[in-house]
């Protein structure tokens, strides 16, 4: 399989998980392996371009497949706006989840450049974080479609002047009030 | 005045963008499953399938025979070691690996060392166990019946299911009060067994090295130093030969503050084989064998008069410990700080008794950011103040407004012994009322209710008490809840500070950089936090309790300004004036009168490293140490009003809206405050709504996954509304108070009393947690259920 733009050959065993295969095998510990039953979304990786929760994906499933892992985000040292708007909205805690989350933000925002926090909100649904109560994920979100919206030049703010919008809280965290 | 805005100060509290994000961000944390160590092998434990039975055997040959297997440890073995059994935080023991019996669904059995982790898995399934199944308790209620079976006959003299007895109050001055009352409500209610659920399970690391002797065990821990001294006198090891390591950290929430077998099983596999050896737990082994929270049945009794005055309040609990009394609080208080169940309000007496019994279920109790039993109380307290005003005909808001403790009155000293230090309990639940627009929800609440929709609006008001504790009356296993703080300035001016907490996710490395700066005009870029391991830091107690800012940031603070105080000396030397001619500000020491004439801690640091000639009696240098003993706890507190909407045909409930204004003294970080309130308010909504764990009555585990253990997700979390009030603590050095359980503490009663306010048309009094469709239902049509065992 390809992971992250490397190829990799591999004989393992048919019961492998692909979350084990990522952590233990290629040393790629930064996605997170929660719960066993798909229902964290600790270890969510892309497969062919679309987010898996790869506890439970077999390694051998993703056989002649491209991978892509959080360890691919950022690129020449730049952090994807995905992660730019975790840190400026304080979107993560303990960051066990946050790979997971942010694989899911960056696909969400691929297909859907400008969602609506209900969009936001039913895109990582099927995630648990322990730590944020999830508005802070939300407004990181947010933060980076409004960032990429003005890197094109069609934001609602002027480029260079990213932010999150104010959510429906009376006094929105992490903005630096 | 805040901290913030004193001038004297260098000014670096705010919201400050987290330090530690930047690994996390690119997937490179360090938390215990990623660490590999030369040479690793790794570990599993077979657990019990039963509840209650007698082993017979233990048959270890095929697993050992497995070609990948290099170990297979059993209770037998350890025995030989005199390591079967283990102490508890609570004065208990509890097996490592079971000899005698199994006491609840999943105990540790045997543990398998092997060269990988599935062959570690298969191995278990390789070894034979015979048990003898034995009757089982499950239910608290039944569990001192005469005929239940005995769960602990390895405890010399023990006959019975019973832990404790224990009381906090004036009995006579409470009946009399009950006496003198016009009104006196009465309820039954059960805060249910729930999981705090980290997202990362507990697992450990451990390496021996043989040739040194020295151990270190990396592991899933919020008490790294206690874990050292236990680890000591557990296996006899000399302490200043282990080294506990607590990396990152994947949640804590109190579910890794107590010692677990596994950790120790890593421990004894390493000394065997002489390799390394991990061990980490999946989510069942998680979810049915570590602490768990809560289950506490109990009963309220509330004293007022006529109009409306609160008088006495009245509890008896009986507490469900599990198979083990394995609850990790201050020994002098087996129910925690529950008798903290005064809450908010100007009471004459108060009374509570809790008896602590063990049942077939896993060990814990004082887990999940409850601030050692104090959301029990919270709990019963803010429901039979709802229940009064329900009985009384009166708005929930005006009777806890009319009630609640006044400014003046603080410090306070309630009627069980706590001294509250300082709060202005009418203001913050005016800013919440406020921002909920109150008369307008009622008045939303009364069209709605002509038209046949029903629509809740419930209130809570807690008082906290955090930051444990003073050492004369606190401690765990004996070591006293003083923290340590070791500060080093570098000649450049960088600093270090060494804590004895460490972050779960709080964001240390971030807000003790801020607390360090703060003091001595640095930025928090030029201050490095060490934290999490034991063999660099100062002894402490760990973080739970929200205990770290109020204990180990008040060390930061002092240990600071010690260093203040030297670099004062170097700094007069420098400036050719006499110390006491030097005043502190801007960042800087400078010659009063003449503040062109001032050195920066930079500066000053240097010179403190230099040939300076320092006065007789100074060393040279400005690092220093620091012991911090807390006063008294810290007393956040808080508002919080939730709005739902509630199908009475299915049951179902919609949390629309949730307002928390919080007052936790002086706010260091406020960005991190907000995300500490925003996940209580997660916790409390989880907990009102659908967590629970539940054992059919042969005292399986219900709740062992995600399938089974519900956690609320984006869907079922509103946007928080957030407010604050800042009442600064008294006694903290920067007026700080602790802050990461409030919300945690004071959520889950809110949504219940709006739930119970939506449907009280229909006749609905109360319903216990959690409030899933099915229990509204059941609960509205006068059949309530419990949620904790499955009957039959």
């Amino acid at each position: 399989m390809t992971v992250n733009g490397v190829s990799h050959t591999r004989d393992v065993e048919a019961r492998l998980l692909l979350i084990h295969f990522l952590r233990d095998d290629l040393g790629l510990t930064g996605s997170h392996w929660g719960c066993d039953t798909s229902n964290c979304g600790a270890c969510v990786v892309w497969l062919d371009e679309t987010p898996v929760k790869s506890c439970t994906v077999l390694a051998a499933m993703a056989d002649g497949r491209r991978v892509r892992t959080v360890e691919d985000l950022a690129h020449g040292g730049r952090l994807d706006p995905v992660q730019q708007g975790f840190a400026e909205c304080h979107g993560l805690q303990c960051g066990f989840c946050t790979p997971g989350m942010m694989m899911t933000a960056r696909w969400l925002l691929d297909h859907l450049p400008d969602p609506s926090t209900e969009q936001i909100r039913e895109a990582l649904s099927g995630q648990l974080c322990r730590c944020t109560g999830y508005e802070n994920i939300v407004r990181s979100v947010r933060w980076a479609s409004e960032y990429e919206a003005s890197e094109r030049g069609t934001g609602r703010r002027g480029a260079g002047q990213p932010g999150p919008a104010a959510g429906a809280g009376a006094r929105p965290a992490g903005e630096g009030g | 005045m805040s901290a913030a805005a004193d001038p004297a100060h260098g000014g670096a509290y705010g919201p400050v963008r987290r330090k530690e994000d930047a690994r996390f961000l690119r997937g490179q944390g360090t938390f215990v499953d990623d660490i590999r160590r030369p040479g690793m092998l790794h570990g599993a434990i077979l657990r019990s399938p039963l509840a209650h039975a007698r082993i017979l055997s233990v048959d270890t040959a095929a697993a050992l025979a497995h070609p990948r297997v290099r170990a297979v440890i059993t209770g037998e073995m350890l025995q030989q070691r005199k390591l079967a059994w283990m102490p508890t935080l609570s004065h208990d023991v509890q097996a490592v690996l079971a000899t005698d019996k199994v006491r609840f669904q999943g105990q540790e059995v045997a543990f398998v060392v092997a060269e990988d982790r599935y062959s570690a898995r298969d191995a278990l399934e390789l070894i034979g166990v015979e048990y003898e199944p034995l009757p089982v308790v499950v239910d608290a209620t039944r569990a001192l019946d005469p005929a239940a079976p005995v769960i602990r006959d390895d405890v010399a003299g023990q006959r019975d299911n019973h832990i404790f007895d224990w009381s906090a109050g004036d009995r006579a001055a409470t009946d009399a009060a009950f006496a003198a009352a016009d009104v006196v409500v009465t309820q039954d209610m059960l805060y249910p067994r729930s999981h705090p659920a980290p997202l990362e399970t507990c697992g450990a690391v451990a390496e021996m090295d043989p040739v040194t002797g020295k151990l270190t065990v990396w592991a899933t821990t919020q008490a790294p130093h206690a874990h050292r001294t236990l680890y000591a006198l557990v296996a006899g090891l000399p302490e200043h030969k282990i080294r506990i390591v607590s990396p990152d950290i994947g949640g804590g929430f109190g579910n890794k503050v107590p010692m677990y077998p596994g950790y120790l099983c890593a421990v004894v596999g390493s000394i065997m084989t002489g390799q390394p050896v991990k061990w980490v737990e999946d989510r069942s082994e998680n979810l049915m064998s570590t602490a768990f929270a809560r289950d506490y049945h109990m009963h309220g009794e509330i004293a007022a008069t006529r109009d409306g005055r609160i008088l006495a309040l009245r509890a008896r609990v009986l507490a469900d410990h599990g198979a083990f009394n394995g609850s990790a609080q201050p020994s002098k208080y087996p129910a925690g700080f529950f008798h903290i169940f005064t809450g908010s309000y100007d009471l004459q007496a108060a009374y509570c008794e809790v008896t602590g019994v063990y049942t077939n279920k896993a060990p814990g109790g004082v887990a999940y950011s409850c601030s050692f039993r104090i959301a029990e109380g919270v709990y019963l307290v803010e429901r039979m103040v709802d229940l009064l005003a329900a009985e009384l005909g009166q708005d929930p808001a005006d009777l806890r407004m009319a009630n609640l403790l006044r400014p003046e009155q603080f410090p306070y000293t309630c009627p069980t012994g706590w001294e509250y230090d300082s709060g202005d309990y009418p203001r913050a639940l005016h800013v919440a009322m406020d921002l909920a627009g109150y008369p307008e929800l009622r008045r939303e609440q009364a069209e709605k209710r002509a038209r046949g929709e029903y629509m809740g609006i419930g209130l809570s008001f807690f008082t906290e008490g955090v930051g444990a504790g003073p050492r004369k009356d606190m401690d765990i296993l004996g070591l006293g809840m003083a923290d340590g703080a070791d500060l080093r300035i570098y000649p450049t001016g960088a600093a270090v500070l060494s804590i004895s907490c460490q972050t779960q996710g709080q964001g240390h490395e971030t807000t003790f950089a801020q607390i360090v700066a703060h003091e001595l005009g640095l930025s928090p870029d030029d201050v490095e936090v060490v934290h999490g391991d034991t063999d660099r830091t100062p002894f402490g107690l760990g973080t739970y309790g929200s205990r770290s800012t109020p204990v180990s940031g008040a060390a930061a603070v002092v240990v600071a300004r010690k260093v203040r105080e030297r670099a004062r000396v170097v700094a007069a030397a420098m400036l050719e004036a006499a110390p006491e001619d030097l005043e502190w500000a801007r960042g800087r020491w400078q010659v009063r009168g003449d503040p062109e004439q001032g050195r920066t801690i930079a500066e000053i640091a240097m010179a403190a490293h230099s040939s300076l000639e320092l006065p007789d009696g100074v060393e040279g240098h400005l690092d220093a140490e620091t012991v911090y003993n807390p006063p008294n706890l810290t007393y956040p507190y808080g508002a919080y009003i939730c709005v739902v909407d509630v199908d009475p045909g299915t049951g179902a409930v919609a949390l629309r809206r949730f307002i928390a204004v919080d007052d936790c003294g002086v706010r260091i970080n406020p960005m991190i405050v907000e995300g500490q309130v925003h996940g209580g308010l997660a916790d409390g909504v989880g907990m009102a709504l659908m967590q629970v764990i539940t054992y059919d009555q042969d005292g399986n585990c219900l709740g062992g996954s995600f399938m089974d253990y519900l956690l609320p997700t984006s869907l079922e979390c509103p946007s928080w509304e957030l407010g604050e009030t800042v009442t600064p603590c008294p006694h903290h050095p920067i007026g700080a108070k602790g802050v990461g359980e409030s919300a945690t503490v004071g959520s889950p009663v809110a949504v219940v009393n709006a739930v119970v306010d939506a449907l009280r048309p229909l006749g609905l009094r109360h319903a216990d947690m959690p409030l899933t469709p099915a229990n509204v239902w059941s609960a509205l049509q006068g059949r309530p259920v419990r949620a904790d065992v499955v009957s039959g």
